[in-house]
């Protein structure tokens, strides 16, 4: 029995290692080509061993592209985005797993049905919104105030259920006409454009509608025992009170694993800065190197040490925080 | 619980964001694909966008490559997974911290950082050919740039897969195996009577991300193979970009944007109808 568990073990070691092995190639190669001339990742053999260009490549990388500027924008825009992100999504998440309120159910099954649509249904309306003409963004605005105010009207009239469903039918025929009517109206008579492209917000405010994160904070919140919650309301506490000092104390450790997932998707998002930051000196760090990779007068060198400093701070805090980066990788995945 | 404005106020912050930014843009999208943007300001005709993506052999070849991504790197990805899953929650397993870093080492890298890696490795002149002894010039070879594409998925997404399976196989209870065993099932029956059933809806959940994440295919194509040679590596991703932000054509881009909606929303009631409801 015991050399039989002897042999499996032999096989699994053997299938596994070389894998492993040829998994940590590319990132050691990365780290190995960035310490070299151009001429020699491309000579044969290929150099495996780092060399002492580091400094070289990155004086090249910074005068192609001004490389620390980018990283610096690529902090802001990480940073401000998890702060804001992590507080709306714990709010609304609260608001899910605490209250019962009219709408709950529907407003839920919306929000969580967007995790199966693709970004690409909605990234061209996102880019008009930011991009091109903010009078689309105010006809919008001036809309959900106008209907926000019908339905928060139908709602405190308290219609009976059949009037309730007719006026349900109504809603969603004004809504439609509003769609595709109205919105071009207000566009064309709200004149003034506040543009945001090239800025911080362009990048951050899009993204800030995270639905998984919502769900995530949600499942947490669901989880802290609701008689403590009770009980401090008994004591006299305000809701809000209740939120920041008893709740979120207590998914403080759900909240760090959902910071770094989100710091790290933020960071290393390409297609959305790709499109909103035209600007060089505005650009975030992907943005920046994939220029790079297009062009042919550019070191190889430059660009390696750009993967590098882009990657090698986050495979640190992977060896130490492993547990918190997998934990908010399984966030959506599993099922309780 | 009494009703109040409490909650409103607790979510309203989130609400006007997701309305704003992704409840509005789904509309718009879809109005968009119904109106000519080539002209200045766009005008409503209905079929001028879906009239051309019927007959656009560039969409169907972008179409073809993406479903051809989807039938080969999805299956071998989802496999692999598994097998390394199973493998790295193994009792006879040494050096566990190690092998979990380097198959799981990947999910931190940015698809710009590993893009240009594997476009390097896979240079002419590059580590690949002088491993293999081989001079083939892969990315300007259609199938050849088509296999790198394939390659750098797969580095890139077997361990996140693994880990979502991983925390699936944890949640197996033990007494199960062990009541196989002492019924004398071999770690092979085990693993196909017990562990590939009991991950079904596990699998499932990334099966549907995994053709969600293939359907919007971009960075990777598009700064490895530029989508070529020619359009063997262009996705529906990259053809969207070109139409929409190259060509500024809105409104054909976003014809092609409910194209790859729709086909989502067709594979996940075909993935409904296979699996029934479990998900």
């Amino acid at each position: 029995m015991k050399r039989r568990l002897w042999w499996r073990s032999f096989w699994l070691h053997l299938f596994l290692t070389p894998l492993a092995l040829l998994w940590l190639a590319p990132l050691w190669l990365m780290f190995v080509f960035s310490t070299h001339p151009e001429i020699a990742i491309f000579s044969t053999p290929t150099p495996v061993l780092p060399g002492n260009q580091f400094a070289v490549n990155l004086q090249s990388l910074q005068a192609d592209t001004n490389f620390l500027r980018t990283l610096f924008n690529s902090i802001m825009v990480a940073g401000i985005y998890t702060i804001l992100s992590i507080f709306l999504t714990s709010l609304a998440g609260y608001a899910f797993a605490r209250f019962d309120f009219w709408g709950k159910g529907v407003v839920f099954s919306l929000v969580i049905a967007t995790l199966t649509i693709p970004y690409f249904a909605v990234v061209i309306p996102q880019f008009i919104l930011v991009a091109r003409e903010a009078k689309t963004l105010l006809a919008i605005l001036i809309g959900m105030a106008v209907f926000g105010g019908i339905a928060a009207l139908l709602a405190w009239l308290k219609f009976s259920p059949t009037l309730g469903r007719l006026a349900w039918v109504g809603y969603g025929v004004a809504g439609l006409a509003y769609l595709v009517w109205g919105v071009p109206a207000l566009r064309e008579a709200i004149t003034f454009d506040f543009r945001l492209t090239n800025t911080y917000w362009a990048v951050i405010l899009p993204s800030l509608a995270n639905s998984l994160g919502v769900f995530f904070m949600r499942q947490n919140f669901l989880s802290v025992p609701q008689s403590l919650l009770e009980a401090a309301r008994i004591d006299g506490a305000g809701e809000f009170r209740i939120f920041f000092r008893i709740a979120v104390p207590l998914v403080l450790p759900a909240m760090a694993a959902l910071a770094i997932i989100l710091f790290l998707a933020s960071w290393n998002d390409y297609l959305w800065p790709l499109l909103v930051l035209s600007d060089r000196a505005m650009q975030t760090a992907p943005v920046a190197l994939g220029s790079l990779i297009g062009l042919t007068r550019v070191s190889w060198g430059g660009i390696m040490v750009g993967a590098v400093m882009t990657t090698l701070p986050f495979l640190i805090l992977f060896l130490f925080l492993q547990r918190y980066f997998i934990a908010g990788i399984t966030a959506g995945g599993v099922k309780d | 619980m009494k009703r109040s404005a409490t909650p409103y106020l607790f979510l309203s912050p989130y609400l006007a964001i997701f309305a704003l930014f992704w409840a509005w843009p789904i509309l718009e999208s879809l109005l968009l694909s119904f109106q000519n943007t080539r002209v200045s300001p766009p005008v409503w005709n209905l079929s001028v966008n879906w009239g051309r993506i019927l007959g656009d052999a560039a969409f169907w070849d972008a179409l073809r490559n993406t479903v051809l991504i989807l039938v080969i790197q999805v299956p071998l990805m989802l496999a692999l997974a598994t097998v390394l899953a199973v493998a790295l929650n193994s009792q006879l397993l040494r050096a566990r911290g190690f092998f979990r870093f380097a198959f799981f080492a990947p999910v931190v890298v940015g698809a710009v950082a590993y893009s240009a890696v594997f476009r390097l490795l896979f240079n002419q002149n590059g580590a690949v050919n002088a491993a293999l002894g081989t001079q083939l010039n892969w990315i300007f070879d259609p199938v050849g740039a088509m296999a790198v594409i394939i390659i750098t998925l797969t580095w890139r997404w077997t361990g996140y897969n693994a880990i979502i399976i991983l925390a699936g196989l944890q949640s197996i209870p033990k007494d199960i195996y062990e009541a196989a065993e002492i019924d004398g099932a071999s770690p092979w029956q085990q693993f196909w009577r017990i562990t590939v059933p009991s991950l079904r809806p596990v699998l499932l959940f990334c099966l549907v991300l995994s053709i969600i994440g293939t359907l919007q295919l971009f960075t990777e194509p598009w700064l490895i193979t530029n989508g070529g040679p020619g359009t063997a590596t262009t996705t529906l991703g990259v053809y969207l970009y070109r139409q929409g932000f190259q060509n500024i054509n809105f409104g054909y881009a976003s014809t092609i944007a409910y194209a790859i909606t729709l086909l989502a929303l067709v594979f996940s009631i075909i993935q409904l109808r296979l699996f029934g409801r479990e998900s």
